[in-house]
């Protein structure tokens, strides 16, 4: 296993820059997953670390070795697609041990290494089966299974469970947190999906129009975003921002009424700012004085225990407050909500967090 | 599903136009079983006991030469879809995945082969064929053939190539193959149906042609087979149940061929190898 280094990576396509300057370290070993809005230039970071892409600038070493100029073959690299890209005209087995059979490894070492990535993937039943008989989890199984016969230094995953239904991807996920354990792999992820990010990510890296927003734990993303970007994408479902002016005593939200905060260093009286709080740090009917907001009901979703309040405010803007429980409220009805101070994420009008 | 109306609308046409495609080759075939004045007394009459007469078939099996005339023209016809299919293949997989300076401007050089008719360059041909000492060889008619089905070849192969998933030669260039192994253990197997499509439109032509074989190789036992049959067609005199022996021996092969390539057209090979 190795590290993966990136230092001012660029990209582009003709006169399009996809990928700005991007500085990412994968260490030895750790699971990152790279988040971002479609077209950001995931596939492409990706795609440029696997030798799929030229890169127009920057340094890419694997393990220590440069490998910009290197073939994908020669980089130790496996990559496992969206649309599993399987050889249709093979079987599973010969899917498997393809890659090998064309590094000269002997037939005896293939079909021992095969039939071990069978067995960690429970794929033995299936192993002279071709790609059209099997179903899309025993596909992408397949596809893990060939990026791991061959032994590589760093896994590359693109989007690799988007094409799975619900309940199989839950599955799967658990799978890959597995296999990452035991193989002890360097991996680095895709994906669109919140919970994937923050249940398999060592880090998880921001991206955002070709730039990375910010990277870190998952929850130092959750608790601390760094900008109004990470704080908008991160968390489901998004954290509310309602715009306000610093005052001497804490935040003034116009009509929405002021709120004493105890403002941090880098706060200057009379500058715009922007408050964030996650729905589930806002309670409906709560009793923290100071931080109480008047509302109107919109929409009550209930699913099951929790469920989300739609909040027309004062102003005008649109809140949504986490519920537990049955809280008596329908569309119409007038509360307030409170927000928890331990909680409460300031932007300056850069959009950088202040606090 | 379609309606069951235009379903029997769709084969009612089909079938109209099987019978008008098939009546002269059965017509063909029954004449060459009869005697030659059933041939002219009754033509549409299949053959009866009284009018069978197998001496047209007798004649054509019991001539030395047309035996030769018969490998000359399988010889070309599938040294002809071999080298189409082999070059049309490299040619398409190149201009379709690499780009390279001039790419463009080869692929609409190699689409105007397929508007300009090669028989317009007869003249040059000749002569080309002349210099290089291959007049009355099979190899003349061979290169002459590749060359006039290669651009239709080249321009239906790398639609073909265009539609395999991007994925999938990246896959295998992650598996470390070099491009020909792409090329030959990706592409080529992908390809099947594409390939089988092109060499049947390749083999009629060929198979049919006799402009090339009389301007190229006429004499020396190189003719082909429908050459050879003209040997039977005189100038005062013509062998009917002898042509029509012939032209029914000559669909045999052309059939045996696409029957084998038809059963690569029919099986969808790309299914299952993404989503
Ligand atoms: N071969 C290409 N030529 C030109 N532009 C490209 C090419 N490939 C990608 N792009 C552009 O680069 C940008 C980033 O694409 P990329 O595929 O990396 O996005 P992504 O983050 O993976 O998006 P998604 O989440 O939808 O997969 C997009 O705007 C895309 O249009
Ligand atoms: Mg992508």
């Amino acid at each position: 296993m190795a590290e993966v280094r990136i230092e001012k990576l660029r990209k582009s396509f003709g006169a399009v820059e996809v990928l700005k300057d991007i500085d990412l370290t994968v260490e030895d070993g750790a699971f990152v997953v790279l988040v971002g809005p479609s077209g950001c230039g995931k596939s492409t970071l990706l795609r440029s670390i696997a030798g799929l892409e030229p890169v127009s600038d920057g340094i890419i070493t694997i393990g220590g070795r440069k490998v910009n100029d290197l073939a994908p073959a020669q980089r130790e690299i496996a990559m496992v697609f969206q649309s599993y890209a399987l050889y249709p005209h093979m079987d599973v087995a010969a899917n498997m041990g393809f890659g090998l059979r064309f590094a000269g490894t002997p037939k005896a070492e293939i079909a021992a290494r095969v039939a071990e990535a069978a067995r960690i993937l429970q794929l033995e039943p299936l192993l002279k089966r071709r790609p059209r008989e099997l179903s899309g989890g025993q596909r992408q199984r397949v596809a893990i299974g060939r990026a791991i016969v061959r032994k590589p230094q760093v896994f590359l995953f693109d989007e690799p469970l988007s094409n799975l239904d619900a309940a199989l991807r839950i599955n799967t996920r658990v799978e890959i947190a597995k296999l990452h354990k035991l193989l002890a792999a360097t991996i680095v992820y895709v994906t669109h999906d919140q919970v994937e990010a923050m249940t398999l990510a060592d880090k998880i890296v921001v991206m955002n129009q070709g730039r990375v927003e910010q990277q870190g734990k998952p929850l130092e993303l959750y608790y601390r975003p760094a900008n109004l970007f990470v704080a908008g994408f991160i968390g489901s479902p998004a954290m509310n921002f309602l715009p306000g002016k610093v005052t001497p005593g804490g935040v003034d939200l116009g009509a929405d009424g002021a709120l004493a905060l105890p403002l941090p260093a880098g706060a200057v009286p009379g500058s715009a700012v922007t408050l964030g709080v996650r729905p589930e740090h806002m309670r409906i009917a709560g009793t923290a004085d100071g931080l109480r907001i008047d509302a109107t009901v919109e929409l009550v979703e209930r699913l099951g225990e929790m469920g989300y309040v739609h909040l027309r405010l004062p102003s005008g803007a649109v809140a949504i407050a986490e519920i537990r429980g049955d809280v008596g409220l329908g569309t119409g009805d007038r509360t307030s909500v409170a927000l928890d101070p331990a909680h409460l994420h300031l932007f300056g009008a850069d959009g950088h967090r202040i606090a | 599903m379609r309606k069951p109306a235009s379903a029997f609308a769709v084969h009612a046409i089909l079938g109209l136009y099987t019978l008008l495609a098939i009546f002269p080759i059965v017509l063909v075939i029954m004449n060459s079983f009869k005697a030659k004045r059933a041939i002219f007394n009754t033509p549409l009459r299949p053959p009866l006991p009284e009018t069978f007469d197998p001496i047209g078939y007798s004649r054509v099996f019991g001539d030395s030469s047309l035996p030769f005339y018969y490998l000359n023209s399988i010889t070309v016809t599938v040294g002809t879809i071999f080298l189409t299919l082999l070059t049309g293949a490299m040619a398409a997989w190149a201009l379709s995945e690499y780009k390279f300076r001039w790419n463009t401007l080869l692929a609409l050089y190699l689409s105007i082969g397929i508007m300009v008719p090669i028989r317009l360059g007869s003249v040059a041909i000749i002569q080309l064929v002349a210099e290089m000492n291959l007049i009355n060889t099979l190899t003349a008619l061979v290169l002459v053939y590749t060359a006039q089905n290669l651009p239709l070849a080249v321009f239906i192969l790398s639609e073909f190539i265009a539609q395999i998933p991007r994925d999938l030669r990246e896959a295998a260039r992650c598996d470390g193959l070099s491009e020909y192994n792409i090329f030959l253990h990706i592409i080529l197997p992908l390809i099947r149906p594409a390939m089988a499509t092109v060499a049947v439109f390749t083999m009629i032509p060929v198979w049919n042609d006799l402009w090339f074989p009389l301007l190229l190789a006429p004499t020396g036992g190189k003719q082909t087979i429908t050459l050879g049959v003209q040997q039977f067609l005189g100038q005062y005199i013509t062998d009917w149940n002898a042509v029509l022996a012939a032209l029914s021996t000559a669909i045999v092969p052309v059939l045996v061929l696409y029957v084998i390539f038809s059963r690569q057209l029919i099986r969808g090979l790309t299914s299952g190898a993404v989503k």
